[in-house]
């Protein structure tokens, strides 16, 4: 059977490869401590020897469309082109091809059909920066065949935390019946709270630090139960109109599995959100254990769960008691 | 509010450099022009026989007026990446990185704290 080597959950911010590919005199000042935290990151899955990626991720609304929006979606296809016309425009990402695995498309289709997950299918499926941001900061050499699964994050009615992170659970046994000997890692992203086209959007911080302290710690120590009590569509809308891509971390927490707390931990504020970078190794080796510490090293990331009651967050709760002290006079 | 048939007009334009240019010069004569040759087109043979703006999406879309669009329930993401197509250069080369995005966050200010308004349909 195939072994599953790693599960890793990211933001995407596709302002990355721009911001690091400058000229020097024309990088944003953030842009040393972002790549270095970044190339760290990588490393973690370097250590994971992958051979074949599934790749979680959300089209925004660069293929797929209102006169047919699935809620969840397979690529099947043996090659897959990557980066639109308005995010080359935007962002400045770069056009890609990458090689796709039928054989795992495949097996993962009819599997998830059998476990009550009715993916809709593509065989013309375009990667958008949901996809590509990941390649780009974790497997830049885009070598390796991936299979791709989209979720429905930005159209209402959307699917259940609790759906997202079920689908996680069903993905994870499909890998792991997977008839290979393949090694296979996990690549899912999504945000934490981030606005976008909204008031808030921009600003000096995230939409809602305190929310992006509460989520790390949820993932990080696999308490599922905690994001499932607390994390709504109404509560995340609250957190920044675009924060809804939280439950793609959720799904990869799925797949990672209950309970089952983080082996690489680390995140930077960016000023209008937050970037966060975690990996977990569902069957460790010492090599990536010892790989893990070396990223952490370099990075100042953890080898375990961050909490919510950590002081880096001390800043966010003086900030919310003086706008809630405001309010109140 | 027409919601799917603003937000088509957002997302069709916003997939085309030549549309974006379009608009940009154009806005009124665009919105006359993408509904006799986008609007309504389901294919090359079949069209919709129902789907139309209202008087005031139309004026909207007309006079680049984000605010109002998202007033209405037009998508926010659509909404945002294709006025950044139109105006984040200018602004950008006029007041630094990123001032159309503060400019546009500045000017929907009035929302800040309340429910936004649904993008559902």
């Amino acid at each position: 059977m195939a072994e599953l080597t790693a599960v890793l959950a990211s933001t995407h911010h596709p302002f990355y490869y721009k911001a690091t590919t400058s000229p020097e005199d024309q990088r944003p000042p953030y842009a040393a401590d972002w790549q270095r935290k970044v190339e760290a990151y990588r490393a973690t899955l370097t250590a994971a020897e992958p051979d074949i990626l599934v790749m979680v991720g959300a089209d925004h609304f660069h293929q797929l469309w209102l006169d047919n929006y699935p809620q969840f979606l397979i690529g099947k296809q043996e090659r897959y082109d990557a980066t639109f016309y308005n995010e080359e425009r935007e962002f400045g990402i770069p056009k890609y091809t990458l090689a796709g695995d039928i054989e795992l498309s495949r097996h993962m289709h009819e599997e998830l059909l059998g476990k009550d997950f009715d993916l809709s299918v593509s065989h013309e499926l375009k990667i958008d920066h949901s996809i590509i941001c990941p390649i780009i900061t974790v497997r830049p050499e885009a070598d390796l065949p991936i299979v791709p699964i989209y979720t429905n994050i930005f159209v209402p009615p959307l699917p259940s935390p609790r759906r997202f992170y079920a689908l996680g659970r069903a993905i994870r046994e499909v890998i792991d019946s997977f008839p290979s000997d393949k090694k296979v890692a996990a690549i899912g992203t999504g945000h934490l709270s981030l606005e976008l086209g909204g008031p808030r959007q921009f600003g000096e911080h995230g939409p809602d630090p305190l929310f992006d302290a509460d989520a790390i710690e949820w993932l990080s120590t696999g308490n599922v139960d905690a994001i499932l009590d607390n994390v709504t569509h109404e509560s995340m809308a609250g957190a920044g109109n675009a924060t809804h891509g939280f439950m793609d971390l959720l799904l990869m927490m799925g797949i990672a599995g209950p309970g089952v707390q983080a082996d690489y931990v680390d995140h930077l504020d960016l000023f209008h959100t937050r970037e966060m970078y975690m990996t977990w190794y569902p069957n460790k080796t010492q090599d990536q254990l010892e790989a893990a510490a070396r990223a952490a090293k370099t990075a100042q990331a953890s080898i375990g769960p961050i909490y919510a009651s950590d002081p880096t967050w001390d800043q966010f709760r003086g900030e919310r008691a003086a706008t809630a002290g405001a309010a109140e006079a | 509010m027409s919601k799917y048939y603003v937000n088509k007009f957002l997302f069709t334009i916003d997939r085309d450099p030549e549309w974006v240019a379009s608009y940009k010069e154009d806005p009124r004569g665009t919105v006359d022009r993408w509904e006799k040759q986008i609007g309504r087109w389901l294919n090359v043979t079949e069209q919709t026989s129902w789907l139309e703006f209202t008087p005031e999406e139309r004026e909207a879309l007309s006079t680049h007026d984000y605010v109002s669009l998202f007033e209405n329930g037009a998508h926010f993401f659509l909404n945002l990446t294709l006025f950044i197509a139109l105006f984040d250069e200018e602004y950008a080369a006029a007041h630094g990185p990123l001032a159309f995005q503060t400019e546009m966050a500045r000017q929907l200010g009035h929302w800040t704290g309340r429910d936004y308004p649904s993008v559902a349909m």
